[in-house]
């Protein structure tokens, strides 16, 4: 779940948040909700409701909705959140249609 | 319910300048938009960010600073992180920000949507770790987060700029692999006096490949047969170019072969759109001012017809100002004045647009995908599907729905829209136009059944306090 991120920070003095991914810590840059998990090397945020195949951000926009991740209980897009001291994250739960 | 005169959707280039230029005329000015921060895509985040990389980033994205300042006034209420889901009547906009809805009412409308990515449905690109390049380009614009091991697939003068600055964050991508072909660029200087006038631009595309040269950036020219590899998460690139087959690897991918004008609000209220056979895509029919087929609701920027981000600027001011002369804050002969100059500029800007339109078209295998690529990236419909509908008698986009949920997702179309167009059109043999575009209905991105009755119980209290 958790690999090398492909992704460097330009600037690794930014500042950190904790949020919860899973259910466990996760130290990572405050900002982009999804740039922050990528830079944290998750991969995927998601399974797709019909073939259950992983996704991650795709326009980082808000006009795909690959990047939906559940936060407090709701399915939000994770390109349109900051990530915040303590906001617990986790895949959206899936309910497979076959 | 808020009351403005005029109700601005979208803090890009266009929203911005006539967001300043209608409170300038002395309106009142409602800006809604999605971000935390103004700037739209081209400019996102451009307040914070110009201080830390605008050099890096160039003056292109720098240029969005006095358009953001100027957003500051009286007259300009601005709602940053708002999700509009719903526009009634012309101008009656709703929108979620914060967990809560809100709801106003403007005079006029300006929908100032900017564009999206057309999409590039190719083998393989719903792999993990497969994005736009104006996704790469937001990462490294507001995040500051490059890939180390990118590989940029496609055509346009975006793809270059991704890579230049790739390359100056200390990241050059690993290779382009590049649609573009010979052919597209003898076509394109057809368009003699547009490559002209485009001469600034081209300098700068000249530049950038300078840049990559010196990078080291491996350019593989008029690619064909371009697919994705990957178990779960994007591995290679594989792709035909220079008379022999190519497998790149990379874990990052970034797709580019235009943008298209973000038309889910302006079909959502239902003016009228027509095809751009040069650019490949629908937009909204405007007049001369931005003004679409209902009287009080505008169209300006990318969202209109793309033209980038000077036209945007300048289109929005023109229908800032004819909406003034609408509403009686300026007269016949002040709208004239002002509007004189901008459209002058706005002729200059657009003049070299059918010549980038022509050298860099979009990739044809993305535009009639293979029948084992998935265009609907939400049902997970391909394209083969799309055609099987087409035989069994399917002829518009929104029939296409009920044969198999495509366009159905939760994106609503915006990812798979054009191709399922395109598909029908070409299996039935008739025109974009005849076969038309998926029907956009509220709401427009997903509002939770709480916040709905939040805004029920709101209302209501209202009522009582009218009683």
């Amino acid at each position: 779940m958790k690999t090398v991120s492909p992704f460097r920070e330009l600037d690794p003095a930014a500042q950190r948040v904790t949020i919860r991914w899973q259910g466990r810590d996760l130290v990572v840059p405050a900002g982009n909700l999804a740039a922050a998990l990528l830079v944290a090397g998750i991969m995927p945020f998601r399974h797709t409701p019909v073939s259950a195949a992983p996704r991650g951000p795709f326009c980082m926009m808000g006009a795909c909705f690959d990047c939906l991740v559940e936060i407090d209980g709701v399915n939000r897009q994770a390109c349109m959140i900051e990530a915040a001291e303590g906001m617990a994250v986790a895949m959206p739960r899936v309910e497979n249609r076959e | 319910m808020t009351a403005a005169d005029l109700v601005i959707i979208g803090a890009g280039p266009a929203g911005m300048a006539a967001a300043r230029t209608a409170a300038d005329a002395g309106l009142s000015v409602l800006l809604l938009d999605e971000q935390p921060r103004p700037g739209g895509q081209i400019y996102r985040d451009v307040e914070r960010v110009a201080p830390v990389r605008g050099a890096l980033l160039g003056e292109d994205y720098t240029a969005g600073l006095p358009l953001a300042r100027g957003l500051d006034g009286d007259r300009i209420t601005r709602v940053p992180g708002a999700t509009v889901w719903s526009i009634e009547n012309g101008t009656r906009v709703a929108w979620t920000a914060e967990g809560r809805v809100r709801q106003a009412a403007g005079r006029r409308l300006l929908l100032a949507t900017g564009a999206l990515e057309r999409p590039m449905p190719l083998p393989g690109w719903t792999l993990h770790g497969v994005m736009t390049a104006g996704a790469g380009q937001i990462l490294l614009k507001q995040s500051g987060i490059v890939s180390g091991n990118a590989v940029l697939v496609g055509a346009g003068p975006l793809l270059y700029l991704v890579a230049a600055q790739m390359a100056r964050a200390g990241s050059p991508p690993r290779a382009l692999v590049e649609t573009q072909t010979p052919r597209d660029l003898s076509a394109a200087f057809r368009h003699g006096s547009g490559a002209l006038r485009g001469w600034r631009l081209m300098l700068k595309g000249i530049g950038l490949l300078a840049e990559l040269r010196r990078a080291g950036v491996p350019r593989h020219r008029a690619a064909r047969s371009i697919a994705i590899e990957g178990t779960g998460r994007a591995e290679a690139v594989c792709f035909q170019s220079g008379g022999r087959r190519h497998r790149v690897t990379c874990d990052t991918v970034y797709l580019h072969h235009g943008v298209v004008p973000n038309t889910q609000a302006s079909r959502a209220i239902g003016v009228e759109h027509r095809w751009n056979a040069g650019q490949h895509a629908f937009e909204p029919v405007t007049d001369a001012d931005g003004r679409t087929s209902l009287r009080t609701v505008f169209a300006a920027g990318d969202g209109a017809g793309i033209g980038g981000a000077k036209a945007a600027e300048l289109a929005g001011r023109v229908a800032a100002l004819a909406i003034a002369r609408d509403l009686g804050a300026i007269d016949d002969t002040a709208l004239a004045a002002a509007t004189r100059p901008l459209r002058h500029a706005l002729a200059r800007e657009r003049a070299p647009r059918a010549f980038i339109d022509a050298a860099y078209p979009p990739f044809a295998e993305a535009l009639l995908p293979a029948d084992d690529t998935i265009i609907c990236r939400c049902e997970e419909v391909t394209a083969g599907a799309i055609r099987g509908f087409a035989r069994l008698g399917c002829l518009g986009p929104n029939q296409a729905k009920a044969f198999g949920r495509v366009g159905m997702g939760p994106c609503q179309g915006r990812s798979c829209g054009l191709t399922v167009s395109a598909i029908l059109a070409r299996e039935n043999g008739r025109t974009p136009e005849e076969t038309g575009y998926f029907r956009i209905r509220p709401p427009l991105k997903p509002v939770t059944l709480g916040e709905l009755a939040a805004l029920t119980a709101a209302d209501e209290n209202e009522i009582d306090r009218r009683r």
